[in-house]
Protein backbone atom coordinates (compact mmCIF):
# COMPACT_ATOMS: atom_id res chain seq x y z
CA UNK A 1 0.00 0.00 0.00
CA UNK A 2 0.90 3.54 -0.44
CA UNK A 3 0.89 6.18 2.08
CA UNK A 4 1.45 9.89 1.82
CA UNK A 5 3.49 11.09 4.96
CA UNK A 6 2.13 14.83 4.76
CA UNK A 7 4.70 16.98 6.70
CA UNK A 8 3.99 19.87 8.62
CA UNK A 9 6.67 22.23 10.29
CA UNK A 10 6.41 25.37 12.12
CA UNK A 11 8.06 28.76 11.45
CA UNK A 12 11.64 27.71 13.04
CA UNK A 13 11.85 24.47 11.12
CA UNK A 14 11.14 26.35 7.97
CA UNK A 15 14.15 28.82 9.28
CA UNK A 16 16.69 26.87 9.68
CA UNK A 17 16.65 25.83 6.43
CA UNK A 18 18.57 28.94 5.77
CA UNK A 19 20.90 27.96 8.35
CA UNK A 20 24.05 27.54 6.18
CA UNK A 21 25.78 25.48 8.74
CA UNK A 22 26.61 21.77 7.16
CA UNK A 23 26.35 20.57 11.22
CA UNK A 24 22.63 21.66 11.17
CA UNK A 25 20.93 19.02 13.53
CA UNK A 26 17.68 18.96 11.70
CA UNK A 27 19.35 18.83 8.43
CA UNK A 28 21.74 15.42 9.32
CA UNK A 29 18.63 14.20 11.05
CA UNK A 30 16.69 14.47 7.85
CA UNK A 31 19.67 13.18 5.85
CA UNK A 32 19.67 10.42 8.10
CA UNK A 33 16.21 9.81 7.62
CA UNK A 34 15.81 9.99 4.19
CA UNK A 35 18.87 7.11 3.68
CA UNK A 36 16.71 5.21 6.53
CA UNK A 37 13.37 4.91 4.10
CA UNK A 38 16.06 4.37 1.08
CA UNK A 39 17.58 1.29 2.62
CA UNK A 40 14.78 -0.19 4.30
CA UNK A 41 13.59 0.00 0.83
CA UNK A 42 9.91 2.00 1.40
CA UNK A 43 10.62 5.24 -0.28
CA UNK A 44 8.81 6.14 -3.51
CA UNK A 45 9.07 9.66 -3.84
CA UNK A 46 8.52 13.20 -2.49
CA UNK A 47 9.83 16.47 -1.99
CA UNK A 48 10.61 19.28 0.62
CA UNK A 49 8.79 22.26 -0.78
CA UNK A 50 9.69 26.14 -0.21
CA UNK A 51 7.87 28.10 3.02
CA UNK A 52 4.58 29.07 3.40
CA UNK A 53 5.50 32.96 2.34
CA UNK A 54 6.09 31.58 -1.23
CA UNK A 55 2.61 30.25 -1.47
CA UNK A 56 0.06 32.25 -3.63
CA UNK A 57 -3.71 30.33 -3.72
CA UNK A 58 -5.81 30.76 -6.87
CA UNK A 59 -9.66 30.65 -6.58
CA UNK A 60 -12.57 31.60 -9.06
CA UNK A 61 -15.42 32.90 -7.24
CA UNK A 62 -18.67 33.33 -9.70
CA UNK A 63 -15.96 33.02 -12.66
CA UNK A 64 -13.87 35.75 -10.90
CA UNK A 65 -10.45 35.37 -10.44
CA UNK A 66 -9.36 35.31 -6.88
CA UNK A 67 -5.39 35.47 -6.07
CA UNK A 68 -4.27 35.56 -2.32
CA UNK A 69 -0.65 35.63 -1.20
CA UNK A 70 -0.08 32.76 1.34
CA UNK A 71 -1.29 29.42 1.81
CA UNK A 72 -4.99 28.22 1.69
CA UNK A 73 -4.58 27.06 5.30
CA UNK A 74 -3.36 29.74 8.09
CA UNK A 75 -2.07 28.05 10.31
CA UNK A 76 0.87 28.12 12.68
CA UNK A 77 2.24 25.02 11.34
CA UNK A 78 2.46 24.79 7.54
CA UNK A 79 2.55 21.53 4.75
CA UNK A 80 6.77 21.66 4.33
CA UNK A 81 6.75 18.62 2.17
CA UNK A 82 5.84 15.51 1.36
CA UNK A 83 6.99 12.03 1.39
CA UNK A 84 5.26 8.80 -0.61
CA UNK A 85 5.74 5.03 1.18
CA UNK A 86 5.44 2.09 -0.33
CA UNK A 87 4.71 -0.17 3.16
CA UNK A 88 2.34 -3.24 4.17
CA UNK A 89 -0.32 -1.43 6.30
CA UNK A 90 -0.93 1.47 7.81
CA UNK A 91 0.59 0.39 11.08
CA UNK A 92 3.60 0.19 9.45
CA UNK A 93 3.16 3.92 8.10
CA UNK A 94 2.55 5.25 11.25
CA UNK A 95 5.99 3.39 12.60
CA UNK A 96 7.94 5.51 9.77
CA UNK A 97 5.95 8.69 10.38
CA UNK A 98 7.00 9.02 14.02
CA UNK A 99 10.80 8.52 13.25
CA UNK A 100 9.84 12.28 10.91
CA UNK A 101 12.61 14.32 12.28
CA UNK A 102 9.23 16.43 12.42
CA UNK A 103 7.40 14.88 14.64
CA UNK A 104 8.81 16.02 17.41
CA UNK A 105 8.59 19.32 16.27
CA UNK A 106 5.96 19.45 14.17
CA UNK A 107 3.34 16.83 12.98
CA UNK A 108 3.35 14.04 10.36
CA UNK A 109 -0.16 13.78 8.95
CA UNK A 110 -0.44 9.81 7.35
CA UNK A 111 -2.94 9.53 4.16
CA UNK A 112 -3.77 6.72 2.00
CA UNK A 113 -3.22 7.06 -1.69
CA UNK A 114 -6.23 6.59 -3.85
CA UNK A 115 -5.29 4.30 -6.24
CA UNK A 116 -9.14 3.75 -7.03
CA UNK A 117 -10.00 7.31 -7.84
CA UNK A 118 -6.87 7.47 -9.72
CA UNK A 119 -7.76 4.55 -12.46
CA UNK A 120 -11.61 6.49 -12.65
CA UNK A 121 -9.70 10.17 -13.30
CA UNK A 122 -7.07 8.26 -15.65
CA UNK A 123 -9.51 5.84 -17.37
CA UNK B 1 -22.63 5.28 54.92
CA UNK B 2 -20.01 7.06 55.60
CA UNK B 3 -20.19 11.33 56.47
CA UNK B 4 -17.47 13.35 54.14
CA UNK B 5 -17.64 16.40 51.44
CA UNK B 6 -18.05 15.59 47.80
CA UNK B 7 -13.72 16.01 47.18
CA UNK B 8 -13.72 13.25 49.30
CA UNK B 9 -15.96 11.24 47.49
CA UNK B 10 -14.33 11.90 44.47
CA UNK B 11 -11.04 10.34 45.98
CA UNK B 12 -13.01 7.25 47.19
CA UNK B 13 -14.54 6.76 43.57
CA UNK B 14 -11.17 7.43 41.98
CA UNK B 15 -9.81 4.60 44.27
CA UNK B 16 -12.13 1.92 44.69
CA UNK B 17 -11.66 2.49 39.85
CA UNK B 18 -8.11 1.88 39.92
CA UNK B 19 -8.41 -0.90 42.65
CA UNK B 20 -11.03 -2.59 41.79
CA UNK B 21 -11.54 -2.50 38.44
CA UNK B 22 -10.17 -5.25 36.97
CA UNK B 23 -11.75 -7.30 39.81
CA UNK B 24 -14.98 -6.34 38.94
CA UNK B 25 -15.04 -6.87 35.58
CA UNK B 26 -13.28 -10.06 35.48
CA UNK B 27 -16.14 -11.06 38.33
CA UNK B 28 -18.95 -9.41 36.15
CA UNK B 29 -17.38 -11.23 32.67
CA UNK B 30 -16.28 -15.11 34.55
CA UNK B 31 -19.56 -16.45 33.84
CA UNK B 32 -20.94 -14.51 31.10
CA UNK B 33 -18.04 -14.24 29.30
CA UNK B 34 -19.08 -10.86 28.22
CA UNK B 35 -16.30 -8.48 29.07
CA UNK B 36 -17.50 -5.86 27.11
CA UNK B 37 -20.42 -5.62 29.03
CA UNK B 38 -19.17 -6.05 32.06
CA UNK B 39 -17.04 -2.78 31.06
CA UNK B 40 -20.58 -0.75 30.52
CA UNK B 41 -22.00 -2.13 33.10
CA UNK B 42 -19.24 -0.98 35.37
CA UNK B 43 -18.66 2.23 34.18
CA UNK B 44 -22.37 3.03 34.26
CA UNK B 45 -22.28 2.55 37.87
CA UNK B 46 -19.01 4.47 38.64
CA UNK B 47 -21.50 7.39 36.52
CA UNK B 48 -23.98 6.61 39.28
CA UNK B 49 -21.28 6.46 42.31
CA UNK B 50 -20.50 10.25 40.95
CA UNK B 51 -23.94 11.42 41.39
CA UNK B 52 -25.28 9.43 44.77
CA UNK B 53 -21.62 9.64 46.92
CA UNK B 54 -21.13 13.11 46.93
CA UNK B 55 -24.77 13.21 47.99
CA UNK B 56 -24.99 10.80 50.21
CA UNK B 57 -21.94 9.96 51.03
CA UNK B 58 -19.02 7.30 50.10
CA UNK B 59 -20.64 4.31 51.43
CA UNK B 60 -19.20 1.50 54.10
CA UNK B 61 -18.28 -1.06 51.21
CA UNK B 62 -17.63 1.07 48.40
CA UNK B 63 -16.47 -1.89 45.87
CA UNK B 64 -19.85 -4.36 46.65
CA UNK B 65 -21.98 -1.09 45.76
CA UNK B 66 -20.39 -0.66 42.60
CA UNK B 67 -20.71 -4.43 41.97
CA UNK B 68 -24.36 -4.28 43.21
CA UNK B 69 -25.07 -1.26 40.76
CA UNK B 70 -22.73 -2.94 37.81
CA UNK B 71 -24.60 -6.17 37.97
CA UNK B 72 -28.10 -4.37 37.68
CA UNK B 73 -26.86 -2.61 34.57
CA UNK B 74 -25.48 -5.47 33.43
CA UNK B 75 -29.06 -7.46 33.46
CA UNK B 76 -30.07 -4.12 31.41
CA UNK B 77 -27.77 -3.84 29.14
CA UNK B 78 -28.04 -7.93 28.40
CA UNK B 79 -31.93 -7.41 28.21
CA UNK B 80 -31.56 -4.54 25.73
CA UNK B 81 -28.92 -6.48 23.60
CA UNK B 82 -31.47 -7.46 20.57
CA UNK B 83 -30.85 -11.00 20.61
CA UNK B 84 -33.15 -12.23 23.23
CA UNK B 85 -32.82 -16.21 22.78
CA UNK B 86 -28.81 -15.66 23.06
CA UNK B 87 -28.94 -13.79 26.21
CA UNK B 88 -31.58 -15.51 28.13
CA UNK B 89 -28.68 -18.07 29.23
CA UNK B 90 -26.42 -14.62 30.23
CA UNK B 91 -29.06 -13.54 32.68
CA UNK B 92 -29.79 -16.84 33.94
CA UNK B 93 -26.40 -16.86 34.73
CA UNK B 94 -26.22 -13.29 36.78
CA UNK B 95 -28.88 -14.06 38.50
CA UNK B 96 -27.66 -17.41 39.64
CA UNK B 97 -24.84 -15.75 41.69
CA UNK B 98 -27.11 -12.93 43.00
CA UNK B 99 -28.51 -14.91 45.53
CA UNK B 100 -25.55 -15.39 47.78
CA UNK B 101 -23.96 -12.31 46.73
CA UNK B 102 -25.75 -9.43 48.64
CA UNK B 103 -23.46 -6.62 49.61
CA UNK B 104 -20.74 -8.64 50.57
CA UNK B 105 -17.45 -7.26 49.10
CA UNK B 106 -16.33 -11.33 49.74
CA UNK B 107 -16.48 -12.08 45.57
CA UNK B 108 -13.66 -14.50 44.33
CA UNK B 109 -10.70 -12.50 42.62
CA UNK B 110 -11.07 -13.71 39.05
CA UNK B 111 -8.33 -11.45 37.32
CA UNK B 112 -6.13 -14.57 36.78
CA UNK B 113 -8.79 -15.99 34.54
CA UNK B 114 -8.89 -12.81 32.91
CA UNK B 115 -5.42 -12.34 32.30
CA UNK B 116 -5.07 -15.30 30.46
CA UNK B 117 -8.16 -15.04 28.58
CA UNK B 118 -7.04 -11.58 26.81
CA UNK B 119 -3.26 -13.39 26.14
CA UNK B 120 -5.40 -16.44 25.03
CA UNK B 121 -3.84 -17.67 21.63
CA UNK B 122 -7.27 -17.50 19.99
CA UNK B 123 -6.89 -13.61 19.94
CA UNK B 124 -4.76 -12.19 17.74
CA UNK B 125 -1.19 -11.64 19.77
CA UNK B 126 -1.34 -7.76 18.94
CA UNK B 127 -4.00 -7.12 21.09
CA UNK B 128 -2.84 -8.58 24.02
CA UNK B 129 -1.48 -5.92 25.88
CA UNK B 130 -4.39 -3.68 24.35
CA UNK B 131 -7.02 -5.29 26.11
CA UNK B 132 -4.93 -6.22 29.63
CA UNK B 133 -4.70 -3.04 29.94
CA UNK B 134 -8.44 -1.87 28.95
CA UNK B 135 -9.97 -4.66 31.01
CA UNK B 136 -7.42 -5.08 33.70
CA UNK B 137 -7.04 -1.51 34.49
CA UNK B 138 -9.42 0.58 32.76
CA UNK B 139 -7.43 2.04 30.19
CA UNK B 140 -9.50 4.02 27.08
CA UNK B 141 -8.78 3.08 23.86
CA UNK B 142 -7.22 6.62 23.17
CA UNK B 143 -4.84 6.28 26.03
CA UNK B 144 -3.61 3.12 24.45
CA UNK B 145 -3.72 3.94 20.67
CA UNK B 146 -1.12 6.37 21.79
CA UNK B 147 1.19 4.05 23.76
CA UNK B 148 0.61 1.63 20.48
CA UNK B 149 1.09 3.98 17.92
CA UNK B 150 -2.24 2.77 16.30
CA UNK B 151 -5.14 5.09 15.37
CA UNK B 152 -7.77 5.62 18.15
CA UNK B 153 -10.80 4.30 16.02
CA UNK B 154 -9.13 1.81 14.82
CA UNK B 155 -7.79 0.91 18.49
CA UNK B 156 -11.03 1.13 19.07
CA UNK B 157 -12.60 -1.72 16.87
CA UNK B 158 -9.77 -4.03 17.08
CA UNK B 159 -10.65 -4.19 20.88
CA UNK B 160 -13.93 -4.26 20.29
CA UNK B 161 -13.73 -7.07 18.05
CA UNK B 162 -11.32 -8.75 20.40
CA UNK B 163 -14.15 -8.36 22.97
CA UNK B 164 -16.66 -10.22 20.78
CA UNK B 165 -14.36 -12.62 19.79
CA UNK B 166 -14.00 -13.80 23.21
CA UNK B 167 -18.00 -13.30 23.96
CA UNK B 168 -18.61 -15.70 20.84
CA UNK B 169 -15.62 -17.58 20.33
CA UNK B 170 -15.91 -20.37 23.06
CA UNK B 171 -13.06 -18.70 24.98
CA UNK B 172 -13.18 -20.02 28.21
CA UNK B 173 -12.43 -17.96 31.62
CA UNK B 174 -10.37 -20.87 33.38
CA UNK B 175 -6.75 -21.13 34.86
CA UNK B 176 -5.02 -23.36 32.41
CA UNK B 177 -4.32 -27.35 32.96
CA UNK B 178 -0.93 -27.88 34.27
CA UNK B 179 0.06 -29.23 31.06
CA UNK B 180 -0.66 -26.26 28.69
CA UNK B 181 0.43 -23.79 31.80
CA UNK B 182 3.79 -23.11 30.18
CA UNK B 183 3.32 -21.62 26.91
CA UNK B 184 0.10 -19.82 28.21
CA UNK B 185 1.49 -18.22 30.98
CA UNK B 186 4.51 -17.23 28.68
CA UNK B 187 1.65 -15.10 26.57
CA UNK B 188 0.42 -13.32 29.83
CA UNK B 189 4.16 -12.15 30.60
CA UNK B 190 4.95 -11.20 27.20
CA UNK B 191 1.55 -9.05 27.03
CA UNK B 192 2.83 -7.47 30.40
CA UNK B 193 6.18 -6.71 29.07
CA UNK B 194 5.24 -5.52 25.96
CA UNK B 195 3.44 -2.70 28.24
CA UNK B 196 6.27 -1.96 29.40
CA UNK B 197 7.71 -0.82 26.36
CA UNK B 198 10.91 -2.24 24.08
CA UNK B 199 14.45 -1.19 24.12
CA UNK B 200 15.50 -0.52 27.12
CA UNK B 201 19.01 1.56 27.75
CA UNK B 202 21.77 -1.81 27.60
CA UNK B 203 23.46 -0.54 24.83
CA UNK B 204 24.63 3.54 23.66
CA UNK B 205 21.98 5.35 21.63
CA UNK B 206 19.61 2.50 21.22
CA UNK B 207 16.53 3.77 20.78
CA UNK B 208 13.96 3.73 23.54
CA UNK B 209 10.47 2.81 22.60
CA UNK B 210 9.10 3.62 26.23
CA UNK B 211 5.11 3.88 25.88
CA UNK B 212 4.49 5.72 28.98
CA UNK B 213 2.81 2.63 30.37
CA UNK B 214 5.34 1.82 32.38
CA UNK B 215 3.44 2.40 35.67
CA UNK B 216 0.31 0.51 34.72
CA UNK B 217 2.90 -2.57 33.16
CA UNK B 218 4.53 -2.49 36.66
CA UNK B 219 1.06 -2.43 38.64
CA UNK B 220 0.18 -5.31 36.12
CA UNK B 221 2.98 -7.87 37.62
CA UNK B 222 2.26 -7.27 40.80
CA UNK B 223 -1.14 -8.37 40.11
CA UNK B 224 -0.16 -11.56 38.44
CA UNK B 225 2.64 -12.22 41.47
CA UNK B 226 -0.19 -11.86 43.76
CA UNK B 227 -2.18 -14.62 41.78
CA UNK B 228 0.40 -16.69 41.11
CA UNK B 229 3.05 -15.99 43.77
CA UNK B 230 4.70 -19.47 42.81
CA UNK B 231 6.10 -18.39 39.58
CA UNK B 232 9.65 -17.51 38.98
CA UNK B 233 9.15 -15.97 35.75
CA UNK B 234 6.61 -13.41 37.25
CA UNK B 235 9.20 -12.57 39.88
CA UNK B 236 11.86 -12.28 37.05
CA UNK B 237 9.75 -10.01 34.57
CA UNK B 238 9.07 -7.81 37.47
CA UNK B 239 12.51 -7.82 38.88
CA UNK B 240 13.63 -6.81 35.20
CA UNK B 241 10.59 -3.98 35.36
CA UNK B 242 11.22 -2.40 38.37
CA UNK B 243 15.28 -2.48 37.37
CA UNK B 244 14.68 -0.63 34.49
CA UNK B 245 12.53 1.61 35.99
CA UNK B 246 14.98 2.28 38.65
CA UNK B 247 17.05 4.25 36.33
CA UNK B 248 14.33 6.16 34.77
CA UNK B 249 15.35 9.74 36.07
CA UNK B 250 19.11 8.88 35.35
CA UNK B 251 18.14 8.62 31.83
CA UNK B 252 17.63 12.34 31.07
CA UNK B 253 19.97 15.11 32.00
CA UNK B 254 18.23 18.35 33.52
CA UNK B 255 18.40 19.82 29.83
CA UNK B 256 16.70 16.60 28.66
CA UNK B 257 19.82 15.07 26.95
CA UNK B 258 19.86 11.43 26.46
CA UNK B 259 22.31 9.45 28.83
CA UNK B 260 23.19 6.58 27.58
CA UNK B 261 23.26 3.93 30.64
CA UNK B 262 27.12 3.51 30.53
CA UNK B 263 27.72 7.07 31.72
CA UNK B 264 24.24 7.55 33.67
CA UNK B 265 24.93 8.09 37.52
CA UNK B 266 24.56 5.51 39.58
CA UNK B 267 23.68 7.54 43.09
CA UNK B 268 20.45 9.01 40.35
CA UNK B 269 19.19 5.32 40.58
CA UNK B 270 16.52 4.68 42.76
CA UNK B 271 17.90 2.24 45.31
CA UNK B 272 14.58 0.76 46.94
CA UNK B 273 13.72 0.29 43.78
CA UNK B 274 17.10 -2.03 42.61
CA UNK B 275 16.25 -3.26 46.25
CA UNK B 276 13.15 -4.75 45.29
CA UNK B 277 14.03 -5.68 42.32
CA UNK B 278 16.74 -7.84 43.84
CA UNK B 279 14.62 -9.05 46.26
CA UNK B 280 12.14 -10.64 43.86
CA UNK B 281 15.20 -12.30 41.39
CA UNK B 282 16.65 -14.03 44.59
CA UNK B 283 13.39 -15.16 45.58
CA UNK B 284 12.72 -16.36 41.61
CA UNK B 285 16.12 -18.03 41.67
CA UNK B 286 15.17 -19.94 44.71
CA UNK B 287 12.52 -21.88 42.27
CA UNK B 288 15.18 -23.45 40.29
CA UNK B 289 13.25 -22.48 37.29
CA UNK B 290 15.48 -20.36 35.05
CA UNK B 291 13.84 -18.54 32.38
CA UNK B 292 14.09 -15.69 30.08
CA UNK B 293 12.74 -13.21 32.10
CA UNK B 294 15.05 -14.00 35.05
CA UNK B 295 18.06 -14.16 32.57
CA UNK B 296 16.96 -10.22 31.75
CA UNK B 297 16.86 -9.29 34.96
CA UNK B 298 20.16 -10.60 36.16
CA UNK B 299 21.50 -9.07 33.38
CA UNK B 300 20.19 -5.80 34.57
CA UNK B 301 20.87 -6.86 38.17
CA UNK B 302 24.97 -6.89 37.01
CA UNK B 303 24.24 -3.32 35.20
CA UNK B 304 22.58 -1.84 38.81
CA UNK B 305 25.77 -3.64 40.84
CA UNK B 306 27.56 -0.74 39.45
CA UNK B 307 26.31 1.08 42.92
CA UNK B 308 28.35 -0.75 45.13
CA UNK B 309 31.25 -1.84 42.86
CA UNK B 310 31.78 1.10 40.48
CA UNK B 311 32.55 -0.76 37.14
CA UNK B 312 30.32 -3.44 35.35
CA UNK B 313 31.09 -6.81 34.97
CA UNK B 314 30.68 -7.32 31.26
CA UNK B 315 32.00 -10.87 30.94
CA UNK B 316 29.02 -11.85 33.58
CA UNK B 317 26.55 -9.98 31.12
CA UNK B 318 27.61 -12.07 28.42
CA UNK B 319 27.66 -15.12 30.31
CA UNK B 320 23.83 -14.37 30.94
CA UNK B 321 23.50 -13.69 27.22
CA UNK B 322 24.53 -16.54 26.40
CA UNK B 323 22.03 -18.46 28.33
CA UNK B 324 19.47 -16.30 27.23
CA UNK B 325 20.02 -16.80 23.56
CA UNK B 326 19.17 -20.15 24.22
CA UNK B 327 16.01 -19.92 25.42
CA UNK B 328 14.96 -16.85 23.45
CA UNK B 329 17.08 -15.88 19.96
CA UNK B 330 15.41 -12.47 19.32
CA UNK B 331 17.01 -9.90 17.41
CA UNK B 332 16.95 -7.88 20.37
CA UNK B 333 18.84 -10.91 22.24
CA UNK B 334 21.42 -11.37 19.91
CA UNK B 335 22.48 -7.31 19.53
CA UNK B 336 22.67 -7.18 22.90
CA UNK B 337 24.78 -10.01 23.00
CA UNK B 338 27.08 -8.57 20.68
CA UNK B 339 26.99 -5.19 22.58
CA UNK B 340 28.40 -6.37 25.71
CA UNK B 341 30.84 -9.11 23.77
CA UNK B 342 31.77 -6.07 22.26
CA UNK B 343 32.24 -4.78 25.69
CA UNK B 344 34.03 -7.91 27.35
CA UNK B 345 36.09 -9.17 24.31
CA UNK B 346 36.93 -5.82 22.00
CA UNK B 347 34.60 -4.62 19.47
CA UNK B 348 36.40 -6.82 16.49
CA UNK B 349 34.33 -9.95 18.02
CA UNK B 350 31.09 -8.20 18.74
CA UNK B 351 31.05 -6.89 15.18
CA UNK B 352 31.61 -10.32 14.34
CA UNK B 353 28.23 -11.56 16.44
CA UNK B 354 26.48 -8.45 14.10
CA UNK B 355 27.57 -9.72 10.55
CA UNK B 356 25.86 -13.25 11.34
CA UNK B 357 22.70 -11.70 11.43
CA UNK B 358 20.84 -11.75 8.41
CA UNK B 359 20.31 -8.02 7.05
CA UNK B 360 17.25 -8.24 5.99
CA UNK B 361 15.91 -8.80 9.21
CA UNK B 362 17.69 -5.55 10.91
CA UNK B 363 17.19 -2.93 7.98
CA UNK B 364 14.17 -0.92 10.36
CA UNK B 365 15.49 -2.10 13.51
CA UNK B 366 17.27 0.57 15.29
CA UNK B 367 19.23 -1.24 17.96
CA UNK B 368 21.32 -3.25 15.48
CA UNK B 369 22.66 0.23 13.89
CA UNK B 370 23.10 1.80 16.85
CA UNK B 371 25.49 -1.05 18.50
CA UNK B 372 27.21 -1.77 15.07
CA UNK B 373 28.16 2.48 14.95
CA UNK B 374 29.16 1.94 18.23
CA UNK B 375 31.58 -0.70 17.55
CA UNK B 376 32.87 0.69 14.26
CA UNK B 377 33.90 4.00 15.93
CA UNK B 378 35.26 2.58 18.64
CA UNK B 379 37.79 0.17 16.22
CA UNK B 380 38.46 3.59 14.33
CA UNK B 381 36.74 2.70 11.22
CA UNK B 382 35.11 6.52 10.97
CA UNK B 383 33.20 6.39 7.52
CA UNK B 384 31.83 3.04 8.08
CA UNK B 385 30.67 4.12 11.43
CA UNK B 386 29.26 7.14 9.95
CA UNK B 387 26.96 5.15 7.60
CA UNK B 388 25.88 3.05 11.05
CA UNK B 389 24.97 5.87 13.00
CA UNK B 390 22.94 7.45 10.03
CA UNK B 391 20.93 4.26 9.85
CA UNK B 392 20.49 4.78 13.91
CA UNK B 393 19.77 8.45 13.74
CA UNK B 394 17.55 7.98 10.84
CA UNK B 395 15.62 4.97 12.70
CA UNK B 396 15.40 7.07 15.87
CA UNK B 397 11.80 7.98 17.15
CA UNK B 398 13.19 10.00 20.16
CA UNK B 399 14.35 13.17 19.48
CA UNK B 400 16.81 13.42 22.56
CA UNK B 401 18.34 9.43 21.70
CA UNK B 402 18.51 11.46 17.57
CA UNK B 403 20.68 14.44 19.16
CA UNK B 404 22.52 11.99 20.99
CA UNK B 405 23.87 10.05 18.06
CA UNK B 406 24.04 13.21 16.07
CA UNK B 407 26.82 14.46 18.01
CA UNK B 408 28.31 10.43 18.62
CA UNK B 409 28.39 10.42 14.80
CA UNK B 410 30.47 13.81 14.95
Amino acid sequence: MQFALLIYESPDAFASRRNVEEADAYLGAWRAYHKALLEAGVFVGGDPLQGPETATTVRLKEGKRRVQDGPFADAKEQLGGFTILEVPSLDAALEWAARCPAASIGAVEVRPLSPEYRRKVTG
Amino acid sequence: MNAGGPVEAHRAIERVARESYGRLVAYLSANTRDVASAEDALSNALISALTTWPRDGVPQNPEAWLLTAARHSFIDLVRHRQVAEASEPTLLLLREDSVDMNLSAEFPDERLKLLFVCAHPAIDPAMHTPLMLQTVLGLDAARIAHAFLISPANMGQRLVRAKTKIRDGGIQFEVPQQDELPPRIDAVLEAIYAAFGIGWDDMAGVDQRGRDLAEEAIWLGRVLLQLMPEEAEVRGLLALMLHCEARRRARRGPDGRYIPLSEQDPKQWSRPLIDEAERLLAEASSHRQAGRFQLEAAIQSVHADRTRSGRTEWSAIVMFYEQLLRISPTLGTRTGYAAAVGEANGPQVGLAILDRINPNDVSAYQPFWAVRAHLLQRLGKTSEAADAFDRAIGLAEDSAVRNFLLQRRG
